[in-house]
């Protein structure tokens, strides 16, 4: 008989990257915080003008990443 | 046989029970928990829904029309995104941004170092430890409106008790310098403030932080032979760590939408030096009365406040799991 956790954990193999909770929820957070970098510092206005975009991507793929079951 | 009701109240609330229709009093007994908990928490949803939700669903909609507040009767069209382009590729805004970043920055670095050490100097309970922290608590009580009044005294070039204490700690002339008036003090002073008012809210929150550490962890530590500075570090700052983290939240909200103190001690000036984000978004709304561009512009902020919450909340969980 199989370990049920060797089982879960063939299960998370399986499981593709953009599924993961873990990893999207960096990757959001990355986002989150670059958008943020990009609407407050005081180098280039065209990150400024992008800031938006990037802030609410992140925040958007945050809140659907973190639904995902862990 | 039933007893007849004795007391006033058992007599009172017989009559109630008579008064009461019988369908009604069949319907309310019949109520679940469920359907009893709905009816309570139903007024807050309903006040809620009102002042917060559709306010915000209302400014969505608006930052992507052309309305003018000052023009009610005006036919309001759909602009697109056009609201959002304006703003952001403006650059007096991106100037304002820039000052918040600013202001908020080091208002909270201030407002952590200070809250904390105060917190760690009252958690030592010495004589009086009570009372001192009621003293430092005043500041936080006192409403915005006062402080900023008071404080723009304070600041008076020639009878302002701050430029008298600078001067007797630096020999600079009182009179020779203006907080409000400099284009390179101005900053500072609304720091200055911002951190006196709330440093004490900031210890407030270490403080039920450290208070949160058992003692038997610094007997083990003592035990052991940990030095204080070691104490510190590995037990004081990683227990109180989650606290902290709370009140950098807290506060990193509540400085983004900043604007009494400014509006009354410098009105954004000299220059537009103190504008932050929330004084421009207020002359858009109200001076040029470009409703649907200060939408988008209050949108931006929100999503910027919610994103960097919801990084925040990550964050903290992870700090509460270790």
């Amino acid at each position: 008989m199989t370990n049920p956790q060797e089982m879960t954990h063939a299960a998370r193999q399986k499981r593709p990257f953009f599924l993961r909770r873990g990893p999207m929820e960096n990757i959001a957070t990355v986002l989150i915080a670059a958008g943020f970098l990009m609407l407050f510092q005081p180098f280039l206005l065209a990150l400024y003008t992008y800031s938006l975009a990037m802030l609410l991507a992140g925040t958007v793929l945050f809140i659907i990443v973190s639904k995902f079951p862990e | 046989m039933t007893d007849a009701p004795s007391t006033i109240a058992e007599r009172s609330a017989d009559m109630l029970a008579r008064a009461t229709p019988t369908t009604i009093a069949v319907r309310v007994r019949g109520l679940s928990d469920r359907a009893i908990a709905w009816l309570f928490i139903t007024p807050t949803i309903a006040l809620l829904l009102a002042i917060n939700i559709f306010p915000l669903i209302w400014a969505v909609y608006l930052s992507f029309t052309n309305f003018r507040a000052n023009r009610p009767n005006a036919e309001v069209e759909g602009v697109g995104l056009r609201n959002y382009q304006r703003v952001l590729n403006d650059p007096d805004i991106w100037i304002a941004m820039q000052t918040t970043a600013h202001f908020v920055f080091w208002t909270i670095l201030l407002q952590m170092i200070i809250g904390f050490a105060l917190a760690y100097l009252i958690d030592r309970k010495f004589r009086g430890h009570a009372f001192w922290t009621t003293v430092i608590l005043i500041p936080m009580m006192l409403s915005p409106a006062v402080v900023g009044n008071f404080w723009r005294f304070l600041y008076q070039p020639q009878i302002g008790l701050f430029n008298y204490i600078v001067s007797f700690f630096t020999g600079i002339p009182p009179s020779s310098f203006e907080m409000l008036g400099s284009v390179t003090l101005a900053p500072w002073a609304i720091i200055i403030v911002d951190t006196w008012m709330w440093a004490p809210y900031v210890m407030l929150i270490c403080l039920a932080g450290l208070r949160s550490i058992p003692d038997y962890i610094y007997e083990a530590a003592e035990v052991d032979r940990a030095s204080a500075w070691r104490q510190f570090w590995s037990i004081t700052v990683p227990m109180a760590l989650p606290f902290i983290m709370l009140a950098v939240l807290f506060r990193g909200i509540e400085n983004f939408k900043m604007f009494d103190m400014v509006m009354l001690l410098t009105g954004g000036g000299p220059g537009s030096t103190t504008e932050v984000a929330s004084i421009t978004l207020k002359r858009e709304a109200f001076e040029s009365w470009l409703t649907g561009r200060s939408s988008a512009f209050a949108i931006i902020l929100f999503v910027a406040v919610f994103g960097l919450a919801n990084i925040y909340v990550k964050a903290l969980n992870k700090v509460k799991q270790r």
